[in-house]
C-alpha cells in the first residue's frame, strides 16, 4: 500500500535503500585514467549539489571486491543537504576503497577503484596505495579552508605544545593495566574505542579508569572535552563529532563545522562580493489573516500563502526575480521558484516551491509540507532546494518584527518577513484606528536590481496582500 | 475426546507385516486421488473430502482386529529417547494421529462420528502406545537452556533500548526518566517462563497418556531399549519404532577452558546449577549465560551466529559492551550476505560492539586471582598470534555438538559422523554399511540436518506420519529461522548464494525483489521503518526459492513465505492474497506483487498444474 503513504519509494528490485532511489538519482562520476593499457577506474566524490564542495562517505554498500554492474548503488554519500545514494555507470569490480566510511573527500577527488575484471583488482589496489597519499594532498588544496573534520586540533598552537608533555605522563599511567605491557599495548573497551575513532582522541594518551587501568567510554570523553588529546593521524577516517553534540552543547568546547555548517559559512562569505542594498515596506495583513482564517481548515499555511503573494507580485516585476551570476549579465529566469528558508537540526535549508505563481494554493501548501518533512529528514534532493530564483525569510513566527537578510549567491533578492502585529494607525481621514500590520525588507543586489524595481515590486505586493482575492483563484 | 481415538496399532500394525519400510499402500493413494477429483469443483483443499470418510473408516475398522495383536507383541509401539521439543512434538503426534485422522475424515457426517463413539470407547481405543524416556529435565535445550529462556531475555532488552532511545521516545512524543532494570528480577523472568514452559510440556504429554520414563535411554538392539537413573535398577522395554531425539550441548572449541558450564549430561542438570552458582563465572557457554548471573561490562562472544547476536543484543541493552570474535571473514556467517550487512549496519556498528573476524580464540583462560579472562586470538588462515584480549568475561557461542553420549549406537553398528547420527531423508538411521537399520529414525540436533527446535519437531511428525503408515519426507527447505535480535532476522529456503548456485547447476534464471520496511504503515506508525524483505524467486514458473527479512517483527513474518514453500504456492498466486491493512504482512504483500513472472510460462505452468491434479 505504498501509494496510500504519498512516499516516493516504490519497491524495487535492484537497490537496497530505495528510498534514495529517485529519476535524478546521480551517479559515480567514473573516468578512464589510462584508457590504453588498464581497465581501472577511479569513482570520484560526485558533486550532488551546485554549493557541495565535499561529501562525507556515510556508508559503503558495496565493499571491495564486489561485483558491481551498471546503474547499482555502490556508495552512501552525505552531501551539504542530503544523504544520497550513488550509482555507478560501469560494469566491473569495486577493486579499492580509498576514503573509509565516515571519510570526507574532496568533490572530483578519488575515492575508490574500479576494476573491470577481477585480475585487475590488484593493480587497483597498488594503485591506490600509491595515489592515496598524493589524492588526499590535492583534496586539501582544492579547499580553501582545511579540511573541516579535524576535532581538538582546533585548539591550535598553544594546546598542541603542552601536548606532548601530556601525553608522555599519560602513557606512563596507563600502562597499569596488566595486559598493556608497559605501555605497548592500548585496553580500551569497545565503546571507548568507538568513541575515540569519532571524537578523535589518540588511546595511548588516554588514562584509563575502569577494571585494571582499562580504558572505558567516560575516559575518552574526558579526555575529548579536556581537549589534551592529540588528532588522529588519518583525518579523513572520522566522522565529525556528532555524539558529542547530542546530549547538549559543552560550554568552552570548540566543535567543528558540519558539513552543513560549513555550506552555509561557504555560501555567507561569498555573498560579500555582491553589492546588496536594502527597501522596506509596511504591510497591512487584516484581509490576509481574515483569509488564512478561513482556507486554514484546508491545509493551506501561511508559508504558502505568502509564498503565492510573493510569486504573483514578482510575475509582474521580472527584474526582481532575475539573477546575475558573471558580473557582466544577468538572466531574468523563465520560472518563479521562491525558495524559503527553514531551520532544521544543525544548519539552515531553503526547499523551493517552484512554479510558485502557476501552481494553486492548496497544491503549493501540501508541496511544502512535504518538503519540509523531506528537509527534516535531510532527504531532500538537490534539485528540491537548490533552484530557488528569490528567497522568503520569515521570523514573523518568533516575534521579531523586522530584520534583513543576506542575499544568497547565485539569486536576486531575498525578502525578510517580520510578524504581523496590531498597530494603531492614523488613516487619511484624520481618524485614528487598528491595523495589523508586519514588515518587510527586501535585500537585492544592485548590479541588476534597482531602488525603483524593488519599490514597484513591493508596492504589488502590498496591494495583493491587502487585497488578498487573487490568492486562491 | 482423547478416550475415543483409534487404536495405535491399526495403521502402524499394518507397517509391521509389511515391514519393509515401504512408502504406503496403494489404497491410499487411490483413495486420495478420488478426493482431489471431487473437491477439484469446489477448489477446496484437496486433502481429505468428505465422500471419502466413509470408505476410510470402513478400511480402518476392518483391519482393526489383526493389528491389536500385533501391537501386543512390544511394550510400546513408539518410543522416544529423549523428551526435548522434537521429542514432545513427536509423542504429541503419535499419540493424537489417529485420533485426529477420525475426526478429520468423519467431521462433516455427524452421525457417523456418533456411531463411532458409541463403538470405539468400548474398545478402549487409542493412538500409538508412547513412551519418552528423559534422563535430564523435559522441554530439552530449547526450553530450559535455549530459545525459551533466551526470549525471555530478548524481551526485556527490547524494552531497555526502547527506553534508553531518547531520540525515538523523542520521535513518539513520549518523555520516560531514566531506565533501569533489577538483574534478578531480569534472571527471574527467564527462569520463570522456562519453569512454565517446561510445566505445560510435561503436562501435555501425562494428559494424553504418554509414559515418561526416567532415566539414560540406551539402545540394546533392534526394537530394545534400557534405561534407569545412573546405579539404580534398569528397565529393558521394547518397542515397535524407536525415534532417537537426544539433541546437542554448546560446542566449546579446543584450548577455552570453560568454568560456567558443564556440558556433561549428567552433571547439567538445570537443577544442580542454581545450587553452586554462588561462584562467579567467567568463561560460560549459553546454558550458564541464560540465567544471567552477571552483566559484565565487557564481554567477549566468540562465534557472530545466532546465539552470539542474541546475547549481543541482551547485553548490550543491559549496558555491556561486546567483543565479537568470528573465524570466518564476515560477522553473521550462514546469513543471506545482503541481510548480514544490513544487520550489521543497524545491531553492530550504532552499538558498543567491536569485532575481531577471521580470527580463531586458541585460548580463553577464566578469570583468576584478580585478572581478568585472556583470549589469545590468532589468524584463522595464517595461524600466526594476532592479537590478546583482556575481558570481563567470555561467552562461547560457536555452535552445538550433537549429543549421543550413551545411546549404545555400538549395538547396532551405527557409527556418527562428526558426532552426528547418519539419517536418510525420512530421518531412517543408517548403520556403519550404510544400511538403513530397521524401526530406527533419529530425529533433531542429533541427526545435524537442521539444528532448530521446530525442524526437530517437524522431522519427529514426520516419522509419525511414516510409522503409522504414510509416507512423508520433510522439505527442510520450507523449515523458517530466526534469530530474535532487534529487529528481528528470518529466512526460509536459500540464500542468494546458495540460489545462484543452483540455479546455475540446473540451468535457470533467478531473479530477485525486495522491498522496504520504509514504507510500510505500521513500521512507520511504530517509527522502526528500518528493515528489508527479499524475495529469491523463478521468474520462468514463479516458484519461491527462499525469502529473508530483517525488521521489526521479522520472526512472525516469515511463515507466509514458509508456508508458500511447504504448499507450492507461486509467487503469481500468493500476489492475490489480501493482507489487512495497516500490518507489517504488508511488506511481504508487496515483496510477492514486486516479483516479475513471465505471464506466458505462468500458463503453461496452470497447464502443468491441471495435468498433475487430474
Amino acid at each position: 500500500m505504498a501509494h496510500l503513504l504519498n512516499t516516493s519509494f516504490v519497491p524495487t528490485s535492484t537497490t537496497l535503500r530505495p528510498r534514495h532511489q529517485s529519476t535524478l538519482s546521480p551517479s559515480l562520476a567514473t573516468t578512464r585514467k589510462s584508457p590504453i593499457q588498464s581497465k581501472i577506474r577511479e569513482i570520484f566524490m560526485p558533486a550532488l549539489s551546485s554549493t557541495m564542495t565535499e561529501g562525507k562517505i556515510v556508508s559503503w554498500i558495496k565493499a571491495e571486491g564486489d561485483k558491481l554492474s551498471k546503474g547499482e548503488s555502490v556508495v552512501v554519500v552525505e552531501s551539504d543537504k542530503a544523504d544520497m545514494d550513488v550509482e555507478t555507470f560501469y560494469d566491473g569490480y569495486l577493486a579499492a576503497i580509498m576514503v573509509e566510511e565516515g571519510g570526507v573527500a574532496a568533490v572530483g577527488s578519488a575515492i575508490a577503484f574500479l576494476a573491470e575484471t577481477e585480475d585487475e583488482i590488484s593493480q587497483a589496489k597498488s594503485k591506490a596505495a600509491t595515489s592515496s597519499s598524493s589524492s588526499s594532498s590535492s583534496s586539501t588544496v582544492s579547499n580553501s579552508p582545511p579540511p573541516p573534520v579535524e576535532v581538538a586540533a582546533a585548539d591550535s598552537a598553544p594546546s598542541s605544545a603542552v601536548a606532548p608533555a601530556k601525553t608522555s605522563t599519560v602513557v606512563a599511567a596507563a600502562s597499569a593495566h596488566p595486559a598493556a605491557e608497559g605501555g605497548k599495548r592500548v585496553v580500551a573497551s569497545p565503546y571507548a574505542k568507538k568513541l575515540a575513532k569519532e571524537l578523535k582522541v589518540e588511546l595511548s594518551g588516554v588514562v584509563g579508569s575502569g577494571p585494571m587501568g582499562r580504558i572505558v567510554a567516560k575516559d575518552v570523553e574526558a579526555a575529548a572535552a579536556a581537549g589534551g588529546a592529540s588528532s588522529a593521524p588519518n583525518a579523513s577516517a572520522t566522522p565529525p563529532a556528532k555524539t558529542l553534540a547530542a546530549p547538549g552543547v559543552e560550554l568552552g568546547s570548540v566543535a567543528p563545522f558540519t558539513t552543513m555548517q560549513a555550506a552555509v559559512s561557504r555560501n555567507m562569505v561569498e555573498s560579500l562580493a555582491v553589492p546588496t542594498f536594502r527597501v522596506g515596506y509596511t504591510i497591512s495583513t487584516d484581509a490576509l489573516d481574515a483569509l488564512y482564517k478561513k482556507v486554514k481548515s484546508k491545509g493551506v499555511t501561511m508559508t504558502a500563502l505568502l509564498a503565492k503573494a510573493t510569486a504573483l507580485a514578482l510575475a509582474k516585476h521580472p527584474v526582481v526575480n532575475s539573477s546575475c551570476r558573471d558580473g557582466k549579465s544577468f538572466t531574468y529566469n523563465s520560472s518563479i521558484n521562491i525558495a524559503v528558508a527553514v531551520a532544521i537540526d544543525g544548519g539552515l535549508i531553503t526547499p523551493v516551491l517552484q512554479d510558485a505563481d502557476k501552481v494553486d494554493l492548496y497544491s503549493l501548501s501540501r508541496k511544502w509540507k512535504e518538503l519540509v518533512d523531506k528537509a527534516r529528514a535531510k532527504q531532500l534532493q538537490p534539485h528540491e532546494y537548490s533552484t530557488g530564483t528569490f528567497t522568503l525569510s520569515n521570523l514573523g513566527m518568533f516575534g521579531v518584527d523586522r530584520f534583513d537578510a543576506i542575499l544568497p549567491p547565485g539569486t536576486g533578492a531575498i525578502m525578510a518577513v517580520g510578524a504581523s502585529q496590531p498597530t494603531v494607525v492614523a488613516t487619511k481621514d484624520g481618524r485614528i484606528g487598528m491595523k495589523s500590520q508586519m514588515q518587510v525588507n527586501v535585500t537585492a543586489d544592485h548590479r541588476v536590481i534597482y531602488g525603483a524595481d524593488l519599490a514597484g515590486f513591493l508596492q504589488t505586493l502590498a496591494k495583493i496582500i491587502e487585497d488578498p482575492k487573487d490568492l486562491t483563484l | 475426546m482423547h478416550s475415543i481415538s483409534f487404536s495405535t496399532a491399526i495403521i502402524s500394525g499394518r507397517n509391521h507385516y509389511t515391514s519393509d519400510l515401504s512408502p504406503p499402500s496403494l489404497r491410499f493413494c487411490g483413495l486420495r486421488r478420488a478426493t482431489l477429483r471431487f473437491s477439484r469443483a469446489s477448489r477446496s483443499e484437496p486433502r481429505r473430502g468428505s465422500l471419502s470418510s466413509k470408505l476410510h473408516f470402513k478400511k480402518l475398522s476392518a483391519s482393526l482386529s489383526d493389528n491389536r495383536s500385533a501391537a501386543k507383541a512390544f511394550d510400546y509401539d513408539l518410543v522416544i529417547i529423549g523428551a526435548g521439543v522434537g521429542g514432545h512434538g513427536a509423542a504429541l503426534h503419535a499419540v493424537e494421529k489417529v485420533h485426529k485422522l477420525l475426526i478429520d475424515s468423519t467431521g462433516v457426517n455427524s452421525v457417523s462420528v456418533s456411531s463411532v463413539i458409541g463403538r470405539r470407547a468400548d474398545q478402549q481405543l487409542q493412538g500409538l502406545k508412547t513412551a519418552i524416556i528423559e534422563g535430564d529435565v523435559i522441554g530439552g535445550t530449547c526450553v530450559n537452556r535455549g530459545c525459551v529462556p533466551s526470549k525471555a531475555l530478548l524481551a526485556v532488552s527490547r524494552r531497555m533500548r526502547e527506553l534508553q532511545n531518547e531520540h525515538h521516545l523523542k520521535a513518539l512524543g513520549l518523555q520516560v526518566s531514566a531506565a533501569g532494570y533489577d538483574r534478578q528480577g531480569v534472571a527471574d523472568h527467564a527462569n520463570n517462563l522456562a519453569l512454565k514452559i517446561r510445566n505445560n510440556l510435561t503436562n501435555s504429554m501425562k494428559a494424553i497418556g504418554v509414559d515418561i520414563l526416567t532415566g539414560v535411554g540406551t539402545i540394546l538392539g533392534p526394537q530394545k531399549v534400557k534405561y534407569g537413573k545412573v546405579g539404580a535398577s534398569e528397565n529393558v522395554i521394547t518397542a515397535k519404532n524407536i525415534i532417537i531425539a537426544t539433541g546437542s550441548v554448546p560446542f566449546v572449541p579446543k584450548g577455552i577452558e570453560v568454568d560456567g558450564a558443564d556440558s556433561s549430561f549428567t552433571s547439567s542438570s538445570f537443577y544442580f546449577y542454581s545450587l553452586y552458582t554462588k561462584l562467579r563465572k567467567t568463561v560460560i557457554t549459553s546454558d550458564h549465560a541464560l540465567k544471567l548471573e552477571v552483566v559484565p561490562d565487557w564481554v567477549a562472544i566468540v562465534g557472530s551466529g545466532y546465539i552470539g547476536l542474541e546475547f549481543s543484543d541482551v547485553y548490550t541493552a543491559l549496558g555491556s559492551e561486546v567483543t565479537f570474535i568470528e573465524a570466518l571473514d564476515q560477522l553473521m556467517p550462514g546469513f543471506d550476505p545482503e541481510i548480514s550487512k544490513l544487520a550489521q549496519r543497524v545491531l553492530i556498528n550504532p552499538r558498543k560492539i567491536d569485532y575481531h573476524t577471521g580470527v580463531f580464540a586458541t585460548k580463553i583462560t577464566p578469570a583468576k586471582n584478580g585478572k581478568p579472562v585472556t583470549i589469545e586470538l590468532i589468524d584463522a588462515k595464517t595461524k600466526e598470534p594476532k592479537d590478546t584480549l583482556e575481558v570481563d568475561a567470555a561467552l562461547i557461542a560457536t555452535g552445538r555438538a550433537p549429543f549421543t553420549k550413551g545411546l549404545g549406537l555400538e549395538n547396532i553398528n551405527v557409527a556418527t559422523e562428526r558426532g552426528f547420527i547418519p539419517v536418510d531423508e525420512r530421518m531412517r538411521v543408517i548403520d556403519a554399511e550404510g544400511n538403513l537399520v530397521p524401526h530406527l529414525y533419529c530425529i533433531g540436533d542429533a541427526n545435524g540436518k537442521m539444528m532448530l527446535a521446530h525442524a526437530a519437531s517437524a522431522q519427529g511428525i514426520s516419522v509419525v506420519e511414516q510409522v503409522s503408515g504414510k509416507d512423508h519426507v520433510l522439505n527442510h527447505l520450507s523449515v523458517p529461522a530466526a534469530c530474535f535480535t532487534h529487529p528481528e532476522i528470518s529466512m526460509v529456503g536459500l540464500t542468494e548464494p546458495q540460489a545462484k548456485e543452483k540455479a546455475e547447476k540446473q540451468g535457470f534464471e533467478i531473479s530477485i525483489a525486495k522491498t522496504s520496511f520504509k514504507a510500510n504503515t505500521k513500521a512507520l506508525a511504530e517509527n522502526e521503518g528500518e528493515g528489508l524483505a527479499k524475495l529469491i524467486y523463478r521468474p520462468d514458473n514463479g516458484e519461491i526459492l527462499g525469502v529473508h527479512i530483517f525488521g521489526m517483527h521479522a520472526a512472525d513474518l516469515i511463515h507466509e513465505a514458509s508456508n508458500a514453500i511447504a504448499l507450492g504456492t507461486r509467487v503469481q498466486d500468493i500476489k492475490y492474497a489480501v493482507h489487512a491493512h495497516p500490518t507489517l504482512s504488508e511488506v511481504l504483500d508487496e515483496l510477492f506483487k514486486s516479483a516479475k513472472v513471465s505471464l506466458l510460462s505462468s500458463y503453461s505452468y496452470c497447464a502443468n498444474q491441471q495435468q498433475i491434479d487430474y
